[in-house]
């Protein structure tokens, strides 16, 4: 390869975007030609400097707030009737969208679902907002099990996952579906991860997963225990935790 | 909220002002709260990525319609005359230093180098948040950082 063609693979070089073929060749290249390594050293030290330099913006508490507040506006204001634009529609679009939702709300979640993702999502969100995601801050998986005995009629099962990517991050007690439940939190990269634990009399029942307010909610009955998981960790990976936890 | 600081950064970095950072998030949500059916699964971060871009592009162009440059390959081509590394501060580059020489670039520039440096994301995540071919993303990039480089590399005392 010339010095140009080694140039323009440089970039995807230094972001691991390369294969490995071209990898191996671009390396031998450098290894013989100072300017191109030269180039190499420059991209690399930029990179660090960008990387250690923090030019992350965080966004402001108040903006939260007001974000907040304007959709829980736009909110009440789209419920208000009047503003139901569907209600301009003819009737029997109305009438044949209404049949297939329910049927699809029967067929998917059933209303006690629907309410327990909600709880579940403001529990999670509760969590992140009220600056109390754990009560017992360990990642010993030793130190957080132990904590929930008298505190809880049932004992749950804490897992240290962190060689699979999700850090422990502790344990907390949460009030969901009228009792009290354990609430352990991992964390993977910048997601945290609420899995909410209870007994429940229902037999065991495969992984489902629904989108509520812009997170993600898995939940599954495992040996007379509901596992609800609440993050914005995207829906594959929250799957994935899951699958861990009942290993 | 879910990623609401990446939002905010991403537009803080392209807006390059706080005030109007803020009116471009709240925008954002509310258009991403509107049309949430228009998400359409997998990575919810790059779709609200996609919703801020948009939103601040549609600013950029009201306000400033010169930072929103076409890119002339000629005149943009990869020249070889690589930096001599004595000559750089990248070493010595503080955090304002490096602020100010990132601001300085035109949004398309700012836009891969936040993505891609700051949010760590993939070429090809970077090629779905905006809309551009990955080989636009890779050359952008390349020249972004290039550019970047040629700014830092002023020595200090020398600026205007």
């Amino acid at each position: 390869m010339s010095c140009k063609e080694i140039q323009g693979l440089m970039d995807p070089y230094i972001d691991r975007e390369l294969d490995l073929v071209r990898s191996i060749e671009l390396e031998r290249h450098m290894h013989d030609c100072p300017a191109c390594a030269r180039l190499h050293e420059d991209r690399a030290a930029l990179r660090t400097a960008i990387g250690a330099g923090s030019l992350r913006y965080r966004a402001p508490d108040t903006l939260k707030k007001s974000v907040q507040a304007a959709l829980v506006e736009r909110d009440r204001q789209e419920r208000a009737p009047g503003r139901w634009r569907w209600f301009r529609l003819p009737g029997p679009v109305i009438a044949a969208t209404a049949a297939a939702a329910l049927l699809i709300a029967i067929w998917w979640v059933r209303p006690v679902e629907g309410a327990l993702q909600r709880e579940v999502v403001e529990g999670h969100i509760r969590s992140l907002m009220a600056n109390h995601l754990t009560d017992v801050p360990s990642t010993d998986q030793h130190t957080v099990k132990p904590w929930f005995a008298g505190k809880l009629d049932f004992s749950p099962t804490v897992k240290d996952l962190t060689a699979e990517g999700f850090t422990l991050v502790g344990g907390r007690l949460d009030y969901l579906d009228n009792h009290a439940v354990a609430a352990i939190v991992y964390q993977r990269r910048q997601h945290v991860i609420n899995v909410f634990v209870w007994p429940t009399s229902e037999g065991d029942r495969g992984a489902r997963a629904a989108v509520r307010q812009g997170y993600n909610v898995v939940w599954f009955v495992r040996s007379g225990m509901a596992y609800w998981l609440a993050s914005d960790l995207n829906p594959a990976e929250l799957r994935q935790l899951a699958g861990l936890l009942i290993r | 909220m879910p990623h609401f600081d990446a939002a905010y950064n991403l537009a803080r970095w392209l807006t390059r002002s706080a005030e109007d950072a803020d009116d471009m998030v709240q925008e954002s949500y509310l258009r991403a709260f509107t049309f949430f059916d228009g998400f359409r699964g997998g990575d919810a971060r790059w779709w609200l990525f996609s919703i801020v871009r948009n939103t601040c592009y549609t600013w950029l162009r009201k306000n400033g319609a010169q930072e929103l440059m076409e890119f002339d390959e000629a005149q943009h081509s990869p020249a070889s005359n690589a930096l001599n590394p004595e000559d750089l501060q990248l070493r010595r580059a503080d955090r304002e230093t490096l602020r100010e020489a990132l601001e300085k670039l035109p949004a398309e520039f700012r836009e891969v180098l936040v993505l891609r440096e700051i949010e760590d994301l993939a070429y090809k995540e970077i090629a779905e948040v905006t809309g551009l071919p990955l080989g636009t993303v890779m050359s952008r990039l390349s020249r972004a950082r290039r550019r970047l480089q040629e700014l830092l590399a002023v020595p200090a005392g020398q600026e205007s």
